[in-house]
């Protein structure tokens, strides 16, 4: 494996374009726009003030550059260098911003999540959308990019709306049966909207694309509850990670528990554990249980190599500080693999950012703070 | 002594009678006074006379003596005019004093004995029933006790359970307290944060209220972009919107469809599969008499009854419609009730194998373990087998048809097998032509030997013709000498070419006719000069021979080339010509033909 020099970088915002082609680094107030397999500089932009937050347009056409505090947003064009468009909020503020599916429409949320302007690119024309709420994941698209589903509060109570992404008319506006609302996500099918209670409450309630409520599913009362979730690419199963430290899977034709796999602080029952031995004992070490081959490849100079350790392993647990909100305990991360065999998830309070998996299924890549590692998986072994 | 010695067997009946005398008395305190108030009883009488009678006073009184002295007493019993038969009375009663003195101490000892003894009696009974009555009462108290103490364990339980009782509720408690806890701060720091974001947004509102210049919102463009797609954007009707509602109802169904379709293939295919189970559990129920003992047989003829009256039904019923309700309610309840039966089956049979093992093995109806052990080994390793060789087939099968897949080697391997065929055909095609080429030279040789034959056999008749022709002018008184000359000269028009002899042929039909007539009649003449038979044959066979050769050969003469027909003709006409010649190898002397 290569190692390219490196490069500068703020806010951790790198994306690489949809189509693959180009990477898009900020630096401070500047974007730069680099070819991905050269490497050599194509754009360079400057914004007027640092750069919050920056993403790609699905088309890969346009970048917008989002700097929060001036409440600016400012989107870039790489076929056409010279073409500029700056929104400005005004005094409302700006708390996010992002891209419609279709590239052609922003979406800014104001501060203190007073509304959601709609912003068009190909008419300047404006929309509002009022009482967004303000909460772990109010926003979702689906996969196809045609319906936008929303969580709002009105008069303490929850509702969701779903709104058609072309040309942002609301399709559906029901109240959902929670007492607050946490997250919603689509289906990759695009047909069912999984919308789930905060922590207090351990609530996954479904609905279908025309608002009936399809199901609901509660593992346990009292203790905290859900922390993450995660479809599988094909919709057929729903991954719920809780606070009690269990991840469990639900089927798409009875939503009902099909799997539930466990993170006890001693493993015994999996089939092979990896332990990341660093030769640099400062740094903390990782500890993932997977099933196969890990090969590991750090960005920085330090080597560190995987060992099988022999079962039973202890993995050394933090116990969190109880009185604390929001403790460091359960499954935060859930990634399943593209064709759904495998389900990588992250327990506690291990250094690691995110899990992805490549698309072909066969490797996963943990970003921790400072370090990535690329785990493949060998092709004979299929355990779940 | 002597005397007592004498006297002694006497004296002791004496004695032993007065002891039991006086031995009876201490029992009987009336008896005994009764016995002494009765001092003139017979039966005294009769001892005191049985002891001392006149004769032997002396011996009775020292005897007395003795037993007074023995006794410890003073006093002694003297005879008054020593050797009399009266006594002393003072040292008698004296005596007799003591004696009753004693007599009475003796009573009296007796009597406080008696009382002794009943007290004795009585506390004896006294302790007796009072240790009865301690006894149960030391039963009772044992019982208590036992008693006691199986409720004194029942409560160590009780208190035991509790314990654990408490203890779960105390962790549940504990457990409770830590989840309020948890709670709690997470509200908390809802809380906290919600005031936190009122603080900000008072303070902003205050600093609107006093900044009141309000940036406006606005988009700065270079120019607009088109839309993604390309398209224009539509205006916002309700038709728009209608089609909206059922592009997503639209995409809801075929969602649900996809799915529908999905689990009626796997709903299928579980049904197959239940089938398929059903009808291998009936199967093997069926009744298979080697293998059960009589009564099992029985039974499991019985079932195979009952199986097969089942599966005609239900298979009826089933086949209608796979799909209803009703018909999945029964395959499932004849799929349980098969494995019901199934179940017992192999129960049974577990018994009998069992029962098998426990007995020695004589029953030659149930196939022993090791038997059966030995034919599965065998029937697993013929399977093996089976497979291996089915797997050697199939990779052959591979690895041709991957041959004939591979582009290059197939290629060649078909250059190779079109090469051989062309070789071979090649080959056959040589020996055909060369074979035509030989036929071609026979059939040339045939039809030069033909015409030479025929020829010759023309020429041969036209001698012969002529030489008959001479002959029968010869013999006629016609004496031509031109015939011979003509006969030379029509066996030379026989070495003549083809439109010479065709011309002269073509004139020689009716010449020939006329010949014909000519010889016609001379035949019959000249038969009548040469036997019968032999003008007979001639004029049978020659004429109609020798005509139908000259007509035929005429007309093959005129038609043209070697045909094959020509070549059946000339073989029929190389025969006829044989034949010919025979006849005139036979009549070739004796008939001369000009």
């Amino acid at each position: 494996m290569n190692f390219s020099e490196v490069f500068k970088q703020s806010n951790q915002l790198c994306k690489v374009s949809p189509d693959g082609k180009y990477l898009a680094t900020c630096v401070q107030y500047r974007l730069v726009i680099r070819d991905v397999n050269t490497l050599q500089i194509l754009n360079l932009y400057t914004c007027l003030d640092q750069i919050s937050h920056m993403e790609w347009s699905s088309d890969s056409l346009f970048i917008l550059c989002a700097m929060y505090k001036r409440g600016l947003v400012q989107v870039w064009s790489l076929e056409q260098p010279d073409w500029h468009c700056k929104i400005d909020e005004g005094s409302i503020g700006l708390v996010s911003s992002r891209w419609s599916p279709d590239g052609r429409h922003i979406l800014n949320t104001t501060e203190f999540h007073l509304r959601i302007t709609v912003w068009s690119l190909c008419t300047k024309a404006v929309s509002y959308i009022k009482y967004p709420k303000a909460c772990q994941k109010g926003l979702d698209f689906s996969r196809d990019g045609c319906y936008m589903a929303l969580a709002e509060r009105r008069d303490c109570k929850d509702y969701v709306s779903i709104f058609v992404c072309d040309d942002w008319h609301l399709l559906r506006h029901f109240e959902t049966e929670t007492q607050d609302l946490s997250g919603l996500e689509w289906s990759p099918n695009g047909c069912v909207l999984a919308v789930w209670e905060s922590c207090l409450e351990y609530k996954m309630l479904l609905y279908s694309l025309d608002g009936r409520l399809l199901s609901t599913y509660s593992a346990y009362e009292w203790s905290l509850g859900i922390k993450s979730v995660s479809w599988s690419p094909s919709s057929q199963f729903l991954a719920i990670g809780s606070f009690d430290e269990k991840v469990r899977i639900l089927n798409h034709i009875t939503w009902k528990k099909i799997a539930q796999f466990e993170h006890p602080a001693i493993i015994d029952n999996t089939k092979t554990v990896y332990k990341e031995i660093e030769k640099r004992p400062a740094v903390s070490s990782d500890e993932m249980s997977l099933h196969d081959i890990t090969v590991a490849s750090s960005l920085f100079s330090t080597q560190s190599k995987y060992d099988i350790s022999p079962l039973p392993v202890q993995i050394p647990v933090v116990k969190p500080d109880p009185d604390r909100a929001n403790p460091k305990i359960g499954v935060s991360a859930l990634a399943f693999s593209s064709d759904s065999r495998y389900i990588a998830t992250k327990n506690g309070g291990f250094q690691v950012h995110s899990l992805n998996w490549h698309c072909s299924g066969d490797s996963l890549i943990l970003i921790g703070k400072d370090q990535l590692c690329l785990c493949y998986m060998d092709a004979d072994q299929n355990n779940q | 002594m002597g005397d007592w010695g004498l006297t002694e067997t006497s004296m002791d009946n004496y004695e032993i009678s007065s002891l039991s005398h006086v031995e009876m008395s201490p029992s009987r305190h009336n008896n005994l006074m009764s016995a002494y108030s009765l001092p003139s009883s017979k039966s005294s009488y009769s001892v005191i006379s049985a002891f001392c009678t006149e004769d032997n006073i002396p011996q009775c009184i020292s005897y007395i003596n003795q037993e007074l002295g023995s006794l410890g007493l003073a006093a002694h019993i003297q005879a008054d005019p020593p050797g009399r038969a009266s006594l002393n009375a003072a040292p008698a009663l004296n005596a007799m004093y003591e004696l009753l003195q004693i007599h009475r101490r003796t009573m009296n000892s007796v009597e406080e004995l008696e009382k002794e003894q009943l007290k004795k009696t009585s506390t004896l009974e006294h302790m007796q029933t009072s240790n009865s009555r301690l006894k149960d009462q030391l039963e009772l108290s044992i019982r208590e006790k036992s008693g006691l103490h199986e409720t004194e364990r029942q409560l160590q339980l009780k208190l035991k359970t509790l314990q654990s009782c408490l203890k779960t509720e105390k962790d549940e408690v504990q457990k409770l307290q830590s989840i309020i806890a948890s709670r709690a701060s997470q509200y908390s720091h809802d809380a906290k944060r919600k005031e936190r974001e009122a603080a900000k947004l008072k303070e902003r509102l205050s600093q609107l209220l006093v900044d009141r210049k309000d940036k406006k919102l606005a988009i700065e463009m270079l120019n607009s972009l088109g839309r993604s797609d390309g398209k224009r954007s539509h205006w916002k009707t309700a038709k728009a919107t209608a089609s909206r509602e059922a592009e997503m109802y639209k995409s809801l169904l075929s969602d649900y469809e996809a799915s529908q379709r999905a689990l009626m293939l796997e709903n299928a295919e579980l049904q197959k599969v239940l089938q398929q189970m059903k009808k291998e559990m009936m199967h093997i129920l069926s009744p298979c008499p080697p293998l059960n003992r009589g009564g099992s047989a029985e039974e499991s003829q019985e079932l195979g009854d009952s199986d097969r009256e089942e599966r005609s039904a239900e298979t009826s019923r089933e086949t209608l419609d796979q799909s209803c309700e009703h018909a999945r309610e029964q395959l499932t309840n004849s799929i349980r009730q098969q494995w019901r039966k199934l179940r017992n089956h192999v129960q049974k049979l577990d018994n009998q194998a069992s029962l098998v093992q426990n007995q020695p093995p004589s029953n030659a109806e149930v196939i022993p373990l090791e038997t059966h052990e030995q034919e599965v080994e065998r029937m697993r390793l013929e399977v093996q087998q089976c497979k291996e060789f089915i797997h050697a087939q199939q990779q052959l099968l591979q690895q041709q048809l991957n041959t004939s897949f591979d582009d290059e080697t197939a290629a060649l391997l078909n250059g190779c097998y079109t090469l051989e065929e062309k070789e071979r055909l090649k080959e056959e095609w040589r020996l055909f032509d060369e074979q035509k080429r030989n036929f071609e030279k026979e059939r040339k040789n045939f039809t030069e030997a033909a015409i030479r034959l025929g020829r010759e056999k023309r020429a041969f008749e036209e001698d012969r013709a002529a030489w008959l022709k001479h002959q029968f002018l010869s013999m006629t008184p016609f004496a031509d000498r031109m015939r011979s000359s003509s006969s030379d000269g029509q066996s030379a028009l026989s070495v003549k070419s083809e439109p010479e002899i065709k011309t002269s042929s073509s004139k020689v039909p009716p010449v020939k006719s006329s010949a014909y007539t000519t010889f016609s009649t001379p035949k019959p003449s000249k038969s009548a000069a040469v036997p019968s038979t032999i003008d007979v044959c001639r004029t049978l066979r020659l004429i109609p021979d020798y005509s139908s050769s000259r007509h035929s050969n005429q007309r093959r003469w005129q038609e043209s080339g070697a045909t094959e027909d020509e070549e059946s003709w000339l073989k029929s006409k190389s025969k006829v010509c044989s034949s010919d010649l025979s006849i005139f190898s036979l009549d070739e002397d004796k008939n001369p033909l000009t």
